[in-house]
């Protein structure tokens, strides 16, 4: 009844092909999204119209779960995305003290993005026995600290 | 030819297992590195094991560092080592569970399917494919299973009730957005033991006549989500998915799809909105989703460890899982240490066992070496316990007895530095953060609950009655469990720590 795609997908930045391998089914629209945006980036204004084209859906449908989800950008990331968790674990280790260096560190507010990295809240990496945990484009960090997440921004972006 | 184990979790990457696989790469020769799953025993990755005389022994915790040392110990023969850690399966931590879900964590590389199969791993579906659906319902009704994603509802019943539907297609959701702060279980499940989940889904499948399943997993695991994809194709080549299960006539087939980072997408309603592709927002129920789910039709939405519980259960009988446990709380729960505590990690151990027995004999207390303050038991919907309730039986009903609940087992350790104002303030913090909006008691209540717990906090006493007021509200009045037990934690903590709430009235 569904479609049956498994496996990762090629890193194709057309909304219409994207949708097409899910077969323009209105269901993958999370998955055609998510797809997209690990291609190019960001989903823009003309990347949702053609999304909405091909599963005919509206276009304010589209936008309604764009917005809806953390993980979707209308604007791209910095080369850098550091995600640190607040969840509780973490902060009974100093999440907290974690967020406000490592921004002072990069010289970005939590949430926002310069030319060297994004910084972001996230709760809970699932790393709760090793708090405080962070993610550096996509790595996994457990007793994550300021030092070492600058240094792998670092190595994304240039010192 | 060695063999030398480390593990390929993604929390043991985390402290660095691949460095560490690396450099035994490039100082050992003639050696086979397997990536195995973890323990669980996270203070201790990365955990390095080798086979001596039939028995795993451990090193840990290992850094790349210490690898020229270990092979000038000889590790690999059992050698003499600060890191030595003797017989895995001798530690305390370890010896003292009773582990079923996780009877495999550690073993043997995750996508290994033929050490699944020789470790009698697809007995329960093997078994499941030779009973008829009522009988296989039964006795996941008569294990008294009950679900482990937190609202503890009898699994066999459910399955039940989607048995009995008439509909030409059913379904079975896997709920595997966990993301409740203080647990993994499930990513370990997903990253350490996909076959068992996958085995599982499909128990379930035949049992309640449905042919797909969809398993939801949460963006922030992108190494479950690649792990669950490879173990779904591996099933599938070896004929334990797909159209025709082995010869039985039998089909099943699954589907992963990822979230895009919303709490609110673990509740079950709203992850089903989300696999529909929409805005997670929560449905109001009846109908529920047994009945009318998934593209309306009967769904049966489990979380991964109720799944994953299933083939232990198939293979063994329903019986001797409900020989585990006590009162209505039968079987092992995996509970999950986490936040300041020395030894966190996964400890599955029969209902029952008490709060002090997990976090002062399994976790040995705080890291931080501080004093215990508070545990918030059941994620971030949960409440806090103190000293004085650590004696308390984790069991449904007797959690619930102090207003507190299991959820999915977490528990998050803080000392004595903990601002309890402060994690009463971020419970309401994150409920306005991840609400779904669809209901104003949490969609306002939340962002309302921050203000008043601010004005409170800067000495404001009236706030006091008005968050009285705000929690009996949201209880009462939210669609779902997130404005609906987002008091929890609000109300332990006013109720245990009041001191903290008056801090600056005292500074004043």
């Amino acid at each position: 009844m569904a479609d049956t795609m498994t496996e990762a997908p090629p890193g194709d930045t057309d909304p219409a092909a994207i949708a097409a391998r899910y077969h323009n089914r209105p269901e993958a629209l999370i998955e055609i999204l998510l797809d997209l945006q690990e291609a190019a980036g960001a989903i823009t204004d003309a990347d949702l119209r053609a999304i909405a084209d091909s599963l005919n859906l509206t276009r304010a449908e589209v936008h309604g779960v764009m917005s809806f989800y953390h993980d979707l950008r209308r604007t791209p990331a910095a080369p850098a995305v550091v995600k640190i968790c607040r969840g509780e674990a973490c902060q009974s280790l100093g999440a907290e003290r974690l967020v406000v260096a490592t921004c002072e560190h990069l010289g970005v507010e939590l949430g926002a993005t310069s030319d060297r990295a994004t910084v972001e809240a996230v709760y809970c990496l699932g790393n709760c026995a090793l708090s405080p945990a962070a993610m550096v484009n996509g790595r996994l960090m457990g007793r994550a600290t300021v030092d070492e997440i600058v240094t792998s921004v670092d190595r994304v972006s240039g010192p | 030819m060695t063999t030398v184990w480390v593990p390929c979790d993604s929390a043991a990457r985390s402290v660095g297992a691949d460095e560490v696989a690396a450099a035994l790469g490039q100082a050992m020769a003639d050696t086979t590195i397997v990536r195995n799953s973890s323990r669980g025993l996270f203070w201790l990755e990365p955990l390095v094991e080798v086979e001596v005389g039939g028995e795993r022994l451990g090193f840990g915790p290992v850094t790349a560092d210490d690898i020229a040392g270990l092979v000038e110990a000889r590790f690999w023969k059992g050698g003499d080592h600060p890191l030595a850690l003797g017989p895995v399966a001798a530690i305390p931590y370890l010896a003292r569970q009773d582990r079923r879900i996780f009877a495999r964590a550690g073993l043997h590389d995750p996508l290994d399917l033929d050490a699944f199969v020789a470790g009698g791993g697809l007995a329960g579906l093997e078994r499941a494919l030779a009973t008829d659906p009522a009988a296989i319902v039964e006795e996941v009704v008569t294990s008294g299973l009950r679900g482990r994603g937190g609202a503890g509802f009898p699994a066999g019943i459910k399955w039940k009730t989607v048995a009995e539907q008439d509909a030409p297609q059913k379904i079975i959701a896997c709920n595997a957005d966990e993301g409740d702060s203080g647990t993994f279980a499930d990513r370990m499940v997903m990253e350490g033991d996909p076959f068992t989940l996958i085995a599982g889904m499909a128990i379930a499948g035949l049992a309640v006549g449905a042919t797909t399943g969809y398993v939801y997993i949460r963006s922030e695991y992108p190494d479950a989500i690649a792990t669950m994809r490879r173990a779904i194709a591996a099933m599938t080549g070896a004929g334990w998915l797909g159209d025709d299960i082995r010869g039985s006539g039998r089909a099943f087939d699954l589907i992963v799809r990822r979230g895009a980072g919303a709490y609110i997408c673990g509740e079950e309603t709203s992850m089903l909105e989300s696999l529909e592709g929409k805005r997670g927002e929560v449905r109001a129920k009846p109908p529920i989703p047994a009945i009318a789910g998934l593209f309306g039709a009967p769904t049966v939405v489990n979380n991964v460890l109720t799944l994953a519980a299933v083939p232990d259960i198939m293979a063994g009988g329903g019986e001797a899982y409900a020989a585990a446990g006590s009162d209505t709380s039968r079987g092992t729960q995996p509970f999950q240490l986490a936040g300041n505590v020395k030894r966190g990690g996964l400890v599955e151990a029969p209902f029952g066992i008490t709060l002090r027995e997990l976090i002062e004999e399994f976790g040995g207390g705080t890291a931080s070496g501080r004093p215990f303050r508070a545990a918030q038991i059941g994620g971030p919907l949960g409440g806090y316990a103190d000293a004085s309730l650590l004696d308390l039986p984790m069991t449904y009903e007797g959690l619930a007895a102090h207003d507190l609940m299991l959820g999915h087992g977490g528990i998050v350790v803080f000392d004595d530095t903990v601002d309890m104002a402060a994690m009463a303030r971020f419970a309401f913090e994150f409920c306005a953060i991840e609400s779904c909006g669809k209901c104003t008691p949490c969609r306002v209540g939340a962002v309302r609950g921050v203000e008043a717990m601010d004005k409170l906090i800067a000495g404001d006493q009236t706030q006091r009655a008005i968050i009285d007021d705000l929690c009996e509200l949201m209880v009462d009045g939210s669609l779902c469990a997130m404005g609906g037990l987002t008091p929890n934690p609000v109300r332990s903590a006013l109720r245990l720590f009041p001191d903290d709430f008056e801090k600056s009235r005292k500074v004043a």
